[in-house]
Parts: structure tokens; C-alpha cells; sequence
């Protein structure tokens, strides 16, 4: 991970106004965190049940900790979190486990209650001693990603970040492992299609998905394991991503820990704008989201190339760094540092906008700038790549420059048959190429790259940053809320009502106790270990 | 006008020549191995009917495969006339086109409603439809200015979606049916166009999708239109213009007359064109 700024100043941008940019994404997130520390959602309080051990599906391969939870809810309700009413009924019922106490609430054969006095405290002590054995596994996984790098080494930057999703975990395998031994850096599993509104995660090893493969935890287990045995035969550790997204998002991160992955998707807005998820179930998700990534050492990547593929990337372009600084908030108040923020964005301007290649190094070098110590996320071209593949090879190649020239962390590879298919092996083996190729032969041009003063891009750069600079000065007017709602970003309205999901959101009751964010936050009565 | 019987163009007129890139689960090691791949590749081409071929470029890539880029010359000719293009009843429009044609016809935005029915609850297809993720690289129908998209997700009950396709003002009502036993999408979207039927005059647009309708049986299920199995939101948002906003002075029910006559790029590049067999 970067240790200090490296990033040369290339745009003579104005500290104040960064500054003034940073201020006003605190004021317009602030109220927004406020929101997540005064509510929880299903999700939230499943992930609480995953951190304790819960495992497992009923028949129907309904998650336990769904039926669990969902149990408690008609009965006690979650107004004071899972844990209090569970570990109650746990103790007075005398379960040998979890499991043994969720086949039961699911058949109905639980009445919980939220216990007082000493029942609660025993309550307490109880469930959080069992969310700490799942932290310390957390921990524990950290610290084998630490040595694994040590045993064979951290790959320069950029890191070259190649997917791979072919439904079928067993058929992804040796596609991730071949895509690494081809120059991969890192490994993205796409999800299924819709997954991402599934309210339970599905269960073991899976053969079937709708244009990707779902994010189980056996999934996980499996990747993580093939892609150390090939991280040893290269010498070089290869890491895994997969999304922590949708209504799942604190769970999948979670189980993400658990199995040592790597990077997560992991935005503050995708879900709202792109998947039509309830506002607040997302950024109430989110926060507990981040805070275990914060604790797994995982490096996030936020989603803001996908504005850019609804809204003109020129245009839009101030919305982006709006994002990244509403990420970079949001991601540090739940305790990710610098080098876990992966902030996205992408070569996405239309090819026959005149000097377009010019603005494209203006945003990414302003990105780089604004942001000097995050592993930022370049995306390549989707939008523009239209089935012509020779003309779409020589963009990624501009795309490949503008990164290499900007100091961007993680390259996602572009394919030259973007949009027609997932990529063949070729095309996979001719990006490779290309990227090889740009980076030999023009990967120190940034060391020369100094833009006039005055020049072009400068001024480009600057506009954008003051064009965001004054739409979060509106969005902390008006609210994050209210600006989603009238179409800000990606130029979808998502009213803070609508969506999926929030009937999952539950405002905390007085006395809601949740052991994990406790020990997260670091105010575990018990004390903190790490 | 010019010959009904035509090859392939490189730089001379008949010459015939193409270029392909292929690859071949072979290994590209020794020079034994890069012989036999490059022979192997020959020998495609000359299946492909790439008769003289060259291999130009070969690569291998890992220990188990070659890439290879060959010229050659094929032996095929095309007849035009047996050349047989399959119209839709509608034109495929641009999404600027489509906004256009909402706000000349409507004057205002179109709202569709969608629903998957029944006890399906993928909303797979009716999200790859609606959300403005879309599908296969392609935006949904949210992503139309002019669209109003209410999407009511899964297991919705046929009176619900009556009522609030009412309470919506709807122009068009979506129902996706993925996973149903025993024929029930079939059911499903009788008892829905039932319904909307019996709720008086004036009904939206109905159209259902899912992989196991089949698309000529609109009229038997009492709807407007059936998608089938991989079909695009661009398909979708240009059949719900086509009979909702139909160009000034056009007819909603009879296909579009401009399409028939005007070269229009976008909608000449949605044309299925069928090869009529080779000589």
C-alpha cells in the first residue's frame, strides 16, 4: 500500500479550494451518518449473526441467520438490535449454538423477549464474545494476507485488474488462475445478475448464474484458496475482489473478511442510483459495511465510472469527483485509511469530442491530485467501444496511456470487444498486450508530463474541481438526500422512500446494542484486543 | 445495376480475401508444436473455404493455446438475391430519437409500470428491462428522460398491479415471468389481461417477456406484445414508442412508414439480415 504522497503537483490547484471541497462533503455526509448511527437494517443484524458463526440454510436454502432474524422481528422486534434478544433466548434455552436456536425460532418454537437487569448483561457478554471470535477470525485473515505478500511479493503499481464470471465457481477457477498467470493482478469475480436484490445470500459452492456467479461464502473460500497456490507459483500475490453491494452489503462484507478477500465494490450510491435500492437502507448498510472492511484491511472500490456511462462524461465529469469526495467522507468516518479508498472513475468522454484525449488526462490527473495517497480505480472505455474492435484496441491503448501518465493505482483492462461478449481468452491475451506494451514504452512519461501553466488541461482541471466545489456547496443546502432524489447523480431520481428495501431499515430503539459495531468502533466495554 | 453475385473485397474487385483470428487449443512451444498449430490453423482456414490462406501472426498464450491471425482467399460467393431481411413491425430508435418521439406525441413522460406476477420472484428479466444498469452493455428503460418507470418488483398479485397501474396512469404495463411450473406464465398473463380488461375501457399497453413465452401468441394471451428470450431494453423502448408515440401524422396501429423508406442507420443496422446459403 502507498506509504506517503508520491504524487507529483501538476495542475497548481488552489489548496484552499480543496480544502473548501473537503469541508463541504462533511457538511453534506454529516447528516447522512447521523442517519446510520441512529438506525439498523435486516442486514446489519444478519451480518451480526454471520460474525458470531451462523452459518448454513434451512431446506429451501433460506440462510439461517435470515430465519433467525426474521424470527426475532415478529416477536421482540429489532428495535434493539438481534444480538440482545437472540443471546437471551440462546442462554435461557440452553442451545449447544446458534444454529440449534434458529431451526427452532423458525419453527416458531422461540418466544424472545429484550432482557433487563442481569439476563441483559449476561446478554451482552455472551454475544459479544461470540462477535469477537468472528472479528479475531477477521483479524487473523488480515494478518495471512500480510504474510502471504511478505512470502511472495507485492506486484508494482498499476495493479492490473482483470474479471472473470462465468456462472460456474469450478469453471471461474482455473479462468482466474489463468488470467493471473497472463499478468492479472487482481481478480474480480462478477456476481450474478440481480443479486444484488437478493435479501439473503445464497449458500455453498454454485454452478449457475445469470451472467456472472453469486458471492458465497464457499465461493469466496474456494477463489481465495486457488489464487494463493497460484500467488505462490508466480511469486507474486494476486488479489480477489467480488461486491459488497445491494441489500446484502454488510453480510457479503462480512463474509468477505472472513475469507480474506481483497477489494470489495463498494459504493456510497451505486445501489440507489443503478439498482433502484432505498437511500437510506443503503448508506446505513454501507457504514457497517465499511467498518469491517476498515477492520479486514480491504481495499474498497467505490462506482463512479458508472455515472459516467448515463451521463455525459464531459458534462457529468464534476459529479464524479463529487462522489469521490462523498466516498472519501464517508468511507474515513467508518475508519478506512488513504490506501483502502479505491476511488473510481473512467476514460468514458465520446471519441470525437475534439481534444477529448486532453480532458480525459485533466480528470484523471485532477483525481490523482485530489486524492494522492488512494489506490484510484481507472475504468476503461465502455461506452464508446461500438463493436468496431480495432478502433476500440487503439482507445484502450489512449486509455492505457492516460493512466500510465497519471500514476493511476488499479487498470482495469479494457477489452477490445467490449459489449459484444465476455472476452475471449485472445482478447483477454490482446489487452494484455497492449497494456504491457504502454506501459514499457511510455510508463515513466509522467515523470515528464508537466501541463503549462494556463495550459488546456490546467484549466480544465480546474473547472471541474469548481464545479463540483459548488455542487456540494447545493447538495449541502439542499441535502444528499433531496439532491438523489432530483436526479444529481446518473441522472436517475431515487426518492429517499423508494426503492428496495426499506422495509429492512429499523430506527434504534434506546438500549439497541450491536456487539460488532462496538468492538469495531472501539467501544467494546469489554475492551479491544487489537 | 451491379452484379447479384459478389465476394469478399481486399484490394481487388472478386478478389476474395478475408481476415480471421481464431484460437486453437494447441501449445506454441517448441518449433515442432508452432509447425503442427500453424497446420492446424491451415487447415480450418481451408475448412472455412479460405483457400489459399496465410497464416499471418500466431502467439502462444499459456502452455495450452495459440492465437492466430490468418488471410485468405474464399472460395464463397454471395448471391443478393437470395439475400432475405426480416423487418420488425417496429423500427430500433436511438434513445435521443426515442425522448424525441415522447415528447413530440405525448407532451409529456410515458410511464410504464412493471411486474413480475404471480409467485415468480426473479426479477432478473424485468430488471435487466427497467433499471438503468440494463443489460448486455445496453441502458434499461429508466434511462430514458421521457420514461417514467415504476417498477413494482417481485410477486406482485394481478389486482395490485391493475390498481396501481391506474393509480399511475400507466401507458404500458411490463410483466416478466421467469421460473413458473406448469404452463403458469401462460395463466399468469391471461388473468392479468383479464383483468385489465374487466376494469373498463382505456387499458395500457400490455406487454409480457420471459424466456419461455412464445412471441406470435400475443393475440391467444389476450396482450399486445411478447418478448422473448434476449431481448433488449432498446427493443423494448422502440416498440413502446412505436405504439404509444407514434411521428406526427403516423397511425399507432399501422407500422411506421418512415422506416420503410428513409435509410435510417439505426434502424437499417436492426434489420436481421439472413444469409440465403452460399455457392
Amino acid at each position: 500500500m502507498d506509504a506517503g504522497s508520491t504524487v507529483t503537483a501538476r495542475l497548481g490547484l488552489d489548496p484552499a479550494i480543496v480544502g473548501q471541497a473537503r469541508a463541504l462533503a462533511r457538511r453534506a455526509g454529516q447528516p447522512i451518518v447521523e442517519l446510520a448511527r441512529t438506525h439498523t437494517t435486516v442486514s446489519v443484524e444478519r451480518a451480526v449473526l454471520r460474525l458470531a458463526g451462523l452459518d448454513g440454510a434451512d431446506d429451501d436454502g433460506m440462510p439461517w441467520v435470515n430465519r433467525l432474524a426474521d424470527a426475532v422481528r415478529e416477536t421482540a422486534g429489532l428495535e434493539h438490535g438481534v444480538a440482545l434478544p437472540a443471546w437471551d433466548a440462546l442462554l435461557a434455552g440452553d442451545y449447544p449454538d446458534l444454529a440449534a436456536l434458529a431451526r427452532d425460532a423458525a419453527a416458531g418454537k422461540v418466544k424472545f423477549r429484550i432482557p433487563d437487569g442481569g439476563d441483559l448483561d449476561k446478554a451482552r457478554a455472551a454475544a459479544t464474545h461470540a462477535v469477537r471470535g468472528g472479528i479475531a477470525t477477521i483479524d487473523t485473515r488480515r494478518a495471512q494476507r500480510d504474510a502471504m505478500i511478505r512470502e511472495t511479493s507485492e506486484p508494482p503499481k498499476p495493479w492490473i485488474y482483470l474479471i472473470v464470471a462465468t456462472g460456474d465457481i469450478y469453471e471461474d477457477i482455473p479462468q482466474a488462475q489463468a488470467a493471473a498467470i497472463q499478468g492479472a493482478d487482481i481478480i474480480a469475480v462478477i456476481r450474478s445478475t440481480g443479486q444484488s436484490l437478493l435479501d439473503y445470500v445464497p449458500e455453498g459452492a454454485t454452478r449457475e448464474g445469470y451472467a456472472g456467479t453469486y458471492a458465497t461464502r464457499e465461493n469466496f473460500r474456494l477463489m481465495r484458496a486457488a489464487l494463493d497456490e497460484t500467488s505462490r507459483e508466480l511469486g507474486r500475490y494476486v488479489r480477489l475482489t467480488n461486491y459488497a453491494s445491494g441489500l446484502c452489503m454488510p453480510e457479503i462484507a462480512s463474509l468477505a473478511g472472513l475469507e480474506r478477500l481483497d477489494m470489495m465494490l463498494n459504493d456510497c450510491m451505486y445501489g440507489i442510483i443503478f439498482r433502484d435500492i432505498n437511500p437510506r437502507r443503503t448508506f446505513i448498510d454501507q457504514r457497517f459495511s465499511r467498518q469491517v472492511h476498515a477492520r479486514a484491511g480491504i481495499i474498497i472500490n467505490t462506482g463512479e465510472d458508472n455515472y459516467l456511462t448515463t451521463a455525459d462524461a464531459v458534462d457529468a465529469a464534476h459529479t464524479v469527483i463529487v462522489s469521490q469526495l462523498l466516498n472519501e467522507y464517508f468511507g474515513k468516518e467508518a475508519g478506512l485509511s488513504d490506501g483502502q479508498l479505491g476511488l473510481g472513475h473512467a476514460f468514458e468522454i465520446n471519441p470525437e469530442v475534439p481534444d477529448s484525449f486532453l480532458l480525459e488526462l485533466a480528470h484523471a490527473q485532477l483525481v490523482r491530485e485530489l486524492f494522492p495517497d488512494a489506490p484510484l480505480k481507472y475504468m476503461p472505455p465502455t461506452k464508446h467501444m461500438t463493436g468496431n474492435v480495432f478502433a476500440g484496441y487503439l482507445l484502450d491503448a489512449f486509455f492505457n496511456l492516460c493512466g500510465m501518465m497519471t500514476g493511476q493505482s488499479i487498470l482495469l483492462v479494457g477489452m477490445m470487444t467490449e459489449g459484444i461478449h465476455t472476452p475471449f481468452l485472445s482478447d483477454r491475451d490482446l489487452a494484455l498486450e497492449n497494456v504491457r506494451y504502454v506501459r514499457d514504452a511510455a510508463g515513466r512519461l509522467g515523470d515528464s508530463f508537466m501541463p503549462a501553466p494556463g495550459s488546456f488541461i490546467e484549466q480544465r482541471a480546474k473547472e471541474v474541481l469548481g464545479e463540483a466545489v459548488e455542487l456540494l456547496g447545493r447538495i449541502g443546502d439542499e441535502g444528499l438526500l433531496t439532491a438523489i432524489a432530483a436526479g444529481t447523480f446518473g441522472i436517475t431520481r431515487r426518492p429517499p422512500d423508494g426503492g428496495r428495501g426499506l422495509d429492512g431499515v429499523i430506527s434504534q430503539a434506546d438500549g439497541y446494542f450491536n456487539p460488532a459495531t462496538e468492538i469495531l468502533e472501539g467501544t467494546s466495554p469489554e475492551g479491544e484486543r487489537r | 445495376m451491379t452484379s447479384q453475385i459478389i465476394r469478399p473485397y481486399g484490394d481487388t474487385t472478386g478478389d476474395g480475401r478475408v481476415q480471421v483470428s481464431f484460437t486453437l487449443p494447441v501449445p506454441f512451444g517448441t518449433l515442432a508444436e508452432r509447425a503442427r498449430a500453424e497446420g492446424a490453423a491451415l487447415q480450418l482456414a481451408a475448412k472455412m473455404g479460405l483457400e489459399p490462406a496465410m497464416v499471418v501472426h500466431a502467439k502462444g498464450m499459456g502452455p495450452d493455446f495459440t492465437f492466430c491471425i490468418v488471410y485468405g482467399r474464399v472460395s464463397h460467393l454471395v448471391d443478393l438475391s437470395q439475400v432475405t431481411v426480416t423487418e420488425r413491425e417496429f423500427p430500433m430508435l436511438s434513445s435521443p430519437e426515442i425522448n424525441r418521439r415522447i415528447r413530440g406525441a405525448l407532451g409529456r413522460k410515458l410511464v410504464v409500470v412493471g411486474a413480475c406476477i404471480g409467485t415468480d420472484a426473479h426479477t432478473v428479466g424485468i430488471d435487466a428491462i427497467l433499471n438503468v444498469k440494463g443489460h448486455a452493455g445496453e441502458k434499461g428503460l429508466e434511462y430514458y428522460r421521457e420514461m417514467r418507470i415504476v417498477n413494482l418488483g417481485a410477486q406482485v398479485d394481478v389486482a395490485d398491479l391493475v390498481a396501481r397501474s391506474r393509480a399511475e396512469r400507466a401507458d404500458a404495463v411490463l410483466v416478466s415471468q421467469v421460473v413458473t411450473q406448469r404452463d403458469a406464465h401462460l395463466s399468469n398473463a391471461r388473468e392479468m389481461a383479464a383483468a385489465f380488461g374487466a376494469a373498463g375501457p382505456g387499458r395500457p399497453l400490455l406487454v409480457v417477456g420471459g424466456p419461455r413465452f412464445d412471441p406470435s401468441a400475443a393475440a391467444a394471451l389476450g396482450v399486445d406484445k411478447i418478448f422473448g428470450k434476449g431481448t433488449s431494453p432498446g427493443e423494448v423502448a422502440s416498440y413502446l414508442v412505436h405504439a404509444l408515440a407514434p411521428e406526427r401524422g403516423g397511425s399507432a396501429a399501422a407500422p411506421d412508414p418512415v422506416s420503410a423508406d428513409v435509410p435510417d442507420p439505426v434502424s437499417a443496422a436492426a434489420h436481421r439480415v439472413t444469409a440465403g446459403g452460399t455457392a
